[in-house]
C-alpha cells in the first residue's frame, strides 16, 4: 500500500512539474510583459515600438484581447460564438490571417494588414483609421504579448505565381478540386457553410466555429481579392479547422478552386457567368470519388 | 497603495468647505484613480467596443467615431443589420445633466426706486445668480433598420419637459457597395467638423459655437446658423478610410422649424468637404472647407396685419464660408480651428427676415406685426431701406484645444472671436444704435469675445451607462450692446461657472 502511494505521489508530481510551464503561461503577469515592451516591428521603412502603443491599445483593443491580451476583455463574455468569433488571445501566438505557412508566427506586415482590414463577422472593426506610425506600433504591442516571438522567427511567406486567365475548364477543375479535397464537408456543395460536419467544427480551444458563407454576400477574413483566396488555401487558417492544403494542391489546381469558389459568390463575376453558361451542378456528396 | 492614496484624498476633500479648493484637490484623485473607460449605452451595447473607441471624450468623436457615423452608424463587419442583434437590444441612450450654475451678467440695465416708488429712471448693475438646475433631457436612438440604412431619433426636452424632435433623420449608406453615395432624410446637423451637438461644454454661453451662431445685433437673418440642425436632404460620400469626406445639404431656409411656417419655398445649400493626412506619430490631421450658401424670405403676406406663416416671398441672400482644421500633436493634445466669412442681404441687416416668430424648439409661437414694438419688420410693398443699407459682414474664428490625460479625463479651452468688418449702416448713415448712441454705427458694434475653459472626468463607463463629472468656466464679452446710461462703454461681460454630473445610460 505504501509503495503504491508513494507511485501515485510520484506520478501526481511528475505530471505537475510538467504542467508548470502551462501555468506560468496562465500567469503571465505585467511584468513579464514590461520585460517585452522593447519588442519592435518592421513594416516597409517603419518602425513600430511597443512602449508606444500602450495608449492606443488601452483606447481602442483593450475591451475585447484585455489588459494581459488574452482575449478576456471585459466583453469577450458576450461575445457568442460562433456568430461572433472570440477574440483573439495574442498569448497563443496564433494567427488566422498569414502569408506564412501553417504553424508560423505571421510576418509583421501580416499583422499590420490585419489591424487595417478588421475581421469581417467580428468584432474586429476596420481600424484604418491610424496612421501607419500607430499601426506599427501596435502591432510591436501585440507581438510582446507572446514569448513565441523572442524564440521563433515569421515564416516566410509562401509564394503565389501569377494569376492564370479564368477558362471554363478551370473552374470545372476547380469543381474537381473542391470534390477531392471534400471542401463540401464544412462549407456545403453549394458554398453555404451547412455541409454535414458544419455543427459539429470548433476551434483549437474547443469554441464552436462556423465555416465561411460563401453565398451570403459577407467578405472573407483574411481579405477578398483572388490572391488572399489562394493564400488562404496555402496557409490555412491557425487555430481554426480550416488547414493548409499546400501538401494537397498544386499551386495551378489552388488557383482552379479560387475560381470554383467564386461562382458561389453573390457578386458578379465572369466565374459566375461561365458556370451558367456551363450548367456547372454541386458536386454530389453520394457519388463514388472521382464522379462527384 | 493607489485606493489607499485616493482614500486619503478624498477625505481631505470632505473637509474642504471652497468649491475651488474641491475643484483644485480632486485633480490630482482624477490623475491618481483613473481607470479604464468603458463602452457607451447605444452603439457600446451593440459592438462591444468602448466609448474611448468613437469618442475623444464622450460626446465628441474621434476620427475613428467619425467614420463609424459616415458609414451609417455601422463598423462594417457584416454584423450591421439589427437582425444579427440579441431581440433584447433596444437601441437607446437617455441623457441629462443635473448642475450647479452661478452666471453674472454686467451692465443690466435696472429700474430705479424712491421712498418705494419707481422714480421713472434706470441704472446699471450686475446681475449674480446661482443655484442648482437642470438640462433637457435627451433619448437618443440610433443605429440600423438593415445593412446600410441607418436612422436617428433624438425627442429631446427643455428643463421642463417640454420637447420636440432635435433630430430625426432616415440615411442610405453605401449606395452600390460605394461609400461614396449615402443619402439622408430629415432634420440633422449639418456636416460640421467641429460638431456643436458633440460639444464637450455645457454653460449657456459655452455650450454652443458663436462662430455657428453669430448674427449681427439688427439682423433678422436666423437661417445661416450652421449650428442648428436643419431640415433636408445630405449627400455624403467618404473615402474607404474616410481620410476623404465630401458633403452637400440641401435644406429648407427655416433654421429647422417645422410645419413650413418659415422656410416655405427658399432653400440654403451647405457644403463641406476635407482631407486627412496621416501624420506619424503626430497622429492623422484633417484640413477643409465648408460654405453655405442660400436665401431667405423678407416679406410674409399679412392677414389683418399679422404675417402669415408659409408665406415668405421676396428672398434674399445670405452666405457663410470658412476653413476647418484638425491637429493633433500626439496623442494628448489636440486643436481644432474653425473660421468664418459672413455676409448677408442688406435687407436683413436692417432687420428684415424673421417676421415669423419662433419658440426656439422648432416650432412657431403667434405671430405678431410691425411696426408695433418688438415685432420683427416684414418687407411689405412699398417699404425702402434706409440710405446708405449695406450688407452686414463680419468674419470669426474658433479654436478649441484638448489635453486628453486620458480617455476618461479631458481638459478643455476654447476661444472665440466674431468681428464686424462691415456694419449694416453705411459709413455715413447715422443713426441711433441698440446702445442709446446716436451717430454712426461703430465699426466693433456687436462683436464678440468668449473663452471657455473646463475638464470633464469619467470615472468609470461601463457598456450600460455613462458618467462625467463635468466642470466648465466661461467668459464672454460684447462690444456696444450693454446700456449705455452715462457709462464710457457699453459693452457686456457675462460669466458663468458650471458643475454637474452628465449621465446617461
Amino acid at each position: 500500500m505504501p509503495t503504491r502511494l508513494r507511485k501515485w505521489s510520484l506520478l501526481l508530481g511528475a505530471a505537475a512539474f510538467l504542467m508548470l510551464p502551462l501555468a506560468s503561461r496562465a500567469q503571465l503577469t505585467t511584468y513579464d510583459l514590461n520585460t517585452r515592451i522593447g519588442m519592435e516591428s518592421h513594416v516597409g521603412n517603419i518602425t513600430g515600438h511597443a512602449k508606444d502603443a500602450k495608449g492606443d491599445y488601452r483606447r481602442y483593443c483593450v475591451v475585447c484581447h484585455g489588459e494581459l491580451g488574452d482575449g478576456n476583455g471585459e466583453v469577450a463574455t458576450w461575445i457568442d460564438t460562433p456568430m461572433y468569433a472570440k477574440p483573439r488571445d495574442f498569448q497563443l501566438g496564433v494567427f488566422k490571417c498569414r502569408s506564412t505557412p501553417t504553424g508560423t508566427l505571421p510576418t509583421d506586415q501580416d499583422l499590420f494588414d490585419t489591424i487595417a482590414r478588421g475581421l469581417d463577422r467580428s468584432n474586429m472593426p476596420q481600424w484604418s483609421t491610424f496612421t501607419k506610425q500607430e499601426r506599427a506600433d501596435l502591432v510591436a504591442w501585440v507581438k510582446h504579448y507572446s514569448p513565441r516571438w523572442a524564440t521563433e522567427k515569421p515564416g516566410t511567406p509562401i509564394t503565389i505565381p501569377a494569376e492564370p486567365e479564368v477558362t471554363p475548364e478551370r473552374i470545372k477543375a476547380g469543381r474537381d478540386v473542391f470534390a477531392r479535397v471534400q471542401c463540401w464537408k464544412c462549407h456545403g456543395v453549394a458554398g453555404m457553410a451547412n455541409g454535414p460536419s458544419a455543427s459539429t467544427l470548433t476551434d483549437d480551444l474547443g469554441r464552436p466555429i462556423a465555416p465561411f458563407n460563401f453565398t451570403d454576400g459577407t467578405r472573407p477574413k483574411c481579405g477578398d481579392t483572388d490572391r488572399d483566396i489562394y493564400r488562404i488555401f496555402m496557409t490555412g487558417l491557425d487555430g481554426t479547422p480550416m488547414p493548409s492544403f499546400a501538401d494537397n494542391i498544386k499551386p495551378d489546381e489552388a488557383w482552379d478552386l479560387v475560381f470554383y469558389l467564386r461562382t458561389f459568390m453573390s457578386q458578379k463575376s465572369k466565374e459566375k457567368e461561365m458556370a451558367k453558361q456551363l450548367g456547372l451542378k454541386p458536386v454530389d456528396p453520394n457519388a463514388p470519388a472521382g464522379q462527384q | 497603495m493607489r485606493v489607499l492614496r485616493c482614500s486619503r484624498i478624498s477625505q481631505v476633500v470632505r473637509s474642504a468647505t471652497s468649491v475651488c479648493f474641491l475643484a483644485l484637490f480632486l485633480v490630482p484623485v482624477v490623475l491618481t484613480c483613473s481607470q479604464p473607460a468603458h463602452a457607451l449605452p447605444a452603439f457600446a451595447r451593440k459592438y462591444g467596443l468602448r466609448c474611448s473607441a468613437c469618442h475623444e471624450s464622450w460626446p465628441m468623436l474621434n476620427y475613428f467615431g467619425q467614420k463609424f457615423k459616415d458609414n451609417g452608424y455601422q463598423i462594417m463587419n457584416d454584423r450591421d443589420a439589427p437582425i444579427w442583434q440579441n431581440p433584447g437590444y433596444w437601441p437607446v441612450v437617455f441623457r441629462i445633466t443635473p448642475i450647479w450654475h452661478r452666471v453674472s451678467t454686467g451692465k443690466v440695465e435696472v429700474d430705479t426706486y424712491a421712498g418705494g416708488q419707481p422714480t421713472g429712471g434706470s441704472a446699471v448693475q450686475r446681475i449674480s445668480t446661482s443655484g442648482f438646475d437642470l438640462s433637457g433631457l435627451d433619448f437618443h436612438t440610433a443605429g440600423t433598420l438593415e445593412k446600410n440604412i441607418s436612422f436617428y431619433l433624438l425627442p429631446s426636452s427643455d428643463p421642463t419637459g417640454a420637447f420636440h424632435f432635435e433630430q430625426v433623420f432616415v440615411r442610405f449608406d453605401n449606395i452600390l457597395h460605394s461609400p461614396w453615395l449615402n443619402f439622408k432624410l430629415g432634420r440633422f446637423e449639418l456636416d460640421n467638423l467641429l460638431s456643436e451637438k458633440r460639444i464637450l461644454t455645457l454653460t449657456g454661453n459655452g455650450g454652443i459655437y458663436q462662430t455657428y451662431h453669430f448674427i449681427p445685433v439688427g439682423d433678422a437673418n436666423i437661417y445661416g446658423q450652421i449650428g442648428d440642425n436643419q431640415l433636408g436632404i445630405e449627400y455624403l460620400g467618404h473615402s474607404w478610410n474616410d481620410r476623404s469626406r465630401i458633403s452637400a445639404s440641401l435644406v429648407s431656409s427655416s433654421d429647422g422649424n417645422v410645419n413650413l411656417t418659415t422656410g416655405a419655398n427658399s432653400y440654403s445649400g451647405f457644403f463641406a468637404g476635407s482631407q486627412a493626412f496621416d501624420a506619424g506619430r503626430l497622429g492623422v490631421q484633417r484640413v477643409g472647407f465648408y460654405a453655405m450658401a442660400g436665401e431667405a424670405a423678407t416679406y410674409y403676406l399679412t392677414s389683418g396685419g399679422v404675417p402669415i406663416g408659409g408665406s415668405g416671398i421676396a428672398n434674399k441672400g445670405y452666405s457663410r464660408e470658412g476653413f476647418v482644421g484638425q491637429f493633433y500633436f500626439g496623442p494628448h493634445v489636440d486643436l481644432t480651428v474653425v473660421t468664418q466669412h459672413g455676409s448677408d442681404n442688406p435687407w436683413f441687416g436692417q432687420g428684415y427676415g424673421n417676421a415669423i416668430l419662433t419658440d426656439g424648439n422648432g416650432g412657431t409661437t403667434a405671430t405678431c406685426s410691425s411696426p408695433a414694438p418688438g415685432c420683427p419688420l416684414n418687407n411689405v410693398p412699398g417699404t425702402a431701406l434706409p440710405v446708405g443699407s449695406q450688407s452686414p459682414v463680419w468674419n470669426g474664428a474658433t479654436f478649441e484645444g484638448h489635453y486628453v490625460y486620458s480617455p476618461q479625463l479631458i481638459f478643455i479651452a476654447r476661444y472665440e472671436a466674431e468681428r464686424m468688418s462691415q456694419q449694416a449702416d453705411g459709413r455715413n448713415y447715422v443713426t441711433t444704435g441698440a446702445n442709446g448712441v446716436t451717430g454712426p454705427t461703430p465699426s466693433n458694434f456687436g462683436n464678440i469675445s468668449t473663452y471657455t475653459i473646463g475638464f470633464r472626468y469619467n470615472p468609470f463607463m461601463t457598456s450600460r451607462a455613462g458618467l462625467a463629472w463635468h466642470n466648465e468656466y466661461n467668459w464672454l464679452h460684447q462690444d456696444g450692446t450693454g446700456p449705455s446710461l452715462g457709462l464710457s462703454t457699453a459693452n457686456i461681460n457675462t460669466s458663468e461657472i458650471l458643475m454637474g454630473l452628465d449621465f446617461d445610460f
